[in-house]
């Protein structure tokens, strides 16, 4: 009991906020974590938009190489993009930057972070919300096509509102995977989550301790998330009787 | 405010459909069909199942794209190519807010409350200020005997009120002429009578409308003009009394008695 107790009181000192604890580190790591996933998400639903209206009524060819894009992206590990997006294209910006005659430029590891995972996450929204798109009944598309709204707030104020109650379920599946992507980002030596707890328990060796910690933020991350979304849900199917008025 | 047949000649043509032709792949629906509606004009089209009676309605406002012919709107020629495909999109969304249409399955927008279905296109397309089109719109809704409902989501509503608050909305954009498409064929018999009693008091203040219906005793109290279309080409037509009293053609003789 007193070696039990007496552990941890040492854990709990570990993971103290002021130094010598590690707490502020992980906060720091966490906040990494959320910043990098909100901006990837965000970039993530941009180009997934984008996309998933390419796709369908684009031209031949931008239907091609939006075919391209989703059959790479999806096919290739995440951990190879990272590395292929991180090292080669800063690489290839820099080569472009030199050759024009501009300085070397250092990209921080956020903005990367969030454009590599923002790609990722863009070839499965694409996906994710063609089939959205695609779940909305033609004749409301075409009652206000028939009254004279133009393509483009046809997108905005019908079809883009209709298809959020197909998309949410697969859209909250997406926002999941990039919290946890973010830890890929640890191979190009951004301090996130685990790359932080991995530091404090290679230098405390407990790492027990700091692991058990890094599982339990993601897992109040993944928790406040769901709370969010089942609310986000319910306001998108209002007038829908699954979800009430 | 037309009712005056010696005058019919003078009054303006709100819609004029010329040689319309329209193919799905090898199959041609619409064989060269025409049309004139004048302002304060009932046109009903009849026919049976696949006579093209709805792609030839769904052609004049370019839902369908015509593969050949003239579509004049308020005397004013939609812009198409030699294959009939619209080439000015600012043009034809500009005709179309002259257009109310309503549709079999009503199409209202499920996410938006009545009302909002109402100032939707007058608010966002049409830029009306708010308060004018929401008064409007409670008009209209009130004309229809939907007055308690603006506040009700489509889903929560029977598919007679449905269907009266789609001509609502239609009604809202203020339109020069309304096309309707089988309003009646998706609701349930009882509940017929109340979409029919406010199409028939629009025909009555005297609205250019073009119907199709499979309501024949419909079509013969409201409309001035009567087209039976008959696998893609107009069979016969003219005034109700010499359509439905005395068809001429064996085909629509047929037709008549086989929907009574």
């Amino acid at each position: 009991m007193m070696a039990d107790g007496s552990a941890l009181s040492a854990s709990l000192d570990l993971l103290a906020y002021s130094p010598p604890g590690w707490g502020a580190n992980l906060l720091r790591g966490l906040g990494n974590t959320v910043l990098i996933a909100l901006g990837a998400y965000g970039v993530g639903m941009f180009l997934g938009t984008l996309g998933a209206f390419g796709k369908l009524y684009g031209g031949p060819l931008t239907r091609d190489l939006l075919g391209l894009y989703t059959t790479l992206v999806r096919a290739i590990p995440e951990l190879v993009l990272i590395l292929i997006l991180y090292f080669a294209v800063t690489d290839l910006v820099n080569q472009a930057l030199l050759a024009l005659g501009y300085a070397r430029i250092q990209i921080s590891g956020v903005a990367a972070g969030i454009m590599v995972l923002g790609v990722v996450q863009g070839a499965y929204a694409t996906e994710v919300l063609r089939g959205a798109i695609q779940s909305v009944p033609a004749g409301q598309i075409e009652a206000a096509r028939a009254m004279g709204m133009s393509p483009l707030l046809v997108a905005r104020r019908i079809t883009l509102p209709l298809m959020l109650p197909a998309a949410i379920p697969g859209m909250a599946n997406l926002w999941m995977i990039v919290t946890k992507d973010t830890a890929l980002l640890a191979v190009v030596g951004f301090n996130e989550l685990v790359q932080e707890s991995r530091q404090a328990a290679g230098t405390t060796k407990a790492f027990f301790t700091f692991f058990m910690a890094a599982g339990v933020l993601f897992l109040c991350m993944s928790l406040v998330s769901n709370q969010i979304f089942a609310r986000i849900e319910a306001w998108a199917n209002k007038g829908t009787k699954r979800g009430g008025i | 405010m037309f009712d005056d047949k010696t005058a019919k000649a003078q009054r303006p043509i709100a819609i004029k459909v010329e040689g319309l032709r329209k193919s799905f792949g090898s199959h041609e629906v619409l064989k060269g069909v025409s049309l004139t509606a004048r302002t304060g004009d009932v046109v009903a089209i009849i026919g049976g199942s696949g006579s093209g009676k709805s792609t030839m309605l769904r052609c004049i406002n370019f839902l369908e794209t015509p593969s050949g012919g003239q579509i004049e709107i308020g005397g004013e020629a939609v812009a198409m190519n030699a294959t009939g495909a619209p080439t000015d999109r600012r043009q034809l969304e500009r005709l179309r807010q002259s257009l109310g249409m309503v549709f079999q399955s009503f199409n209202l927008w499920t996410h938006m409350t009545v009302l909002e279905n109402l100032i939707e296109v007058p608010v966002h397309v049409l830029k009306t200020p708010r308060a004018q089109a929401v008064e409007t719109a409670r008009a209209l809704l009130a004309r229809v005997g939907l007055a308690e409902k603006e506040n009700a989501y489509p889903a929560f509503m029977s598919g007679g009120q449905q269907q009266r608050a789609a001509i609502a909305r239609a009604l809202a954009i203020g339109p020069k002429a309304m096309l309707f498409d089988e309003p009646t064929s998706a609701l349930d018999p009882e509940l017929v009578g109340e979409v029919l009693a406010v199409i028939r008091a629009l025909a009555d203040e005297g609205r250019t409308m073009i119907l199709v219906t499979h309501e024949m005793k419909f079509a013969r109290e409201v409309a001035d003009h009567v087209i039976y279309l008959h696998n893609g080409v107009i069979e016969e037509e003219g005034p109700p009394s010499a359509v439905f009293g005395a068809p001429q053609s064996a085909r629509l003789k047929q037709f008549l008695s086989s929907v009574g």
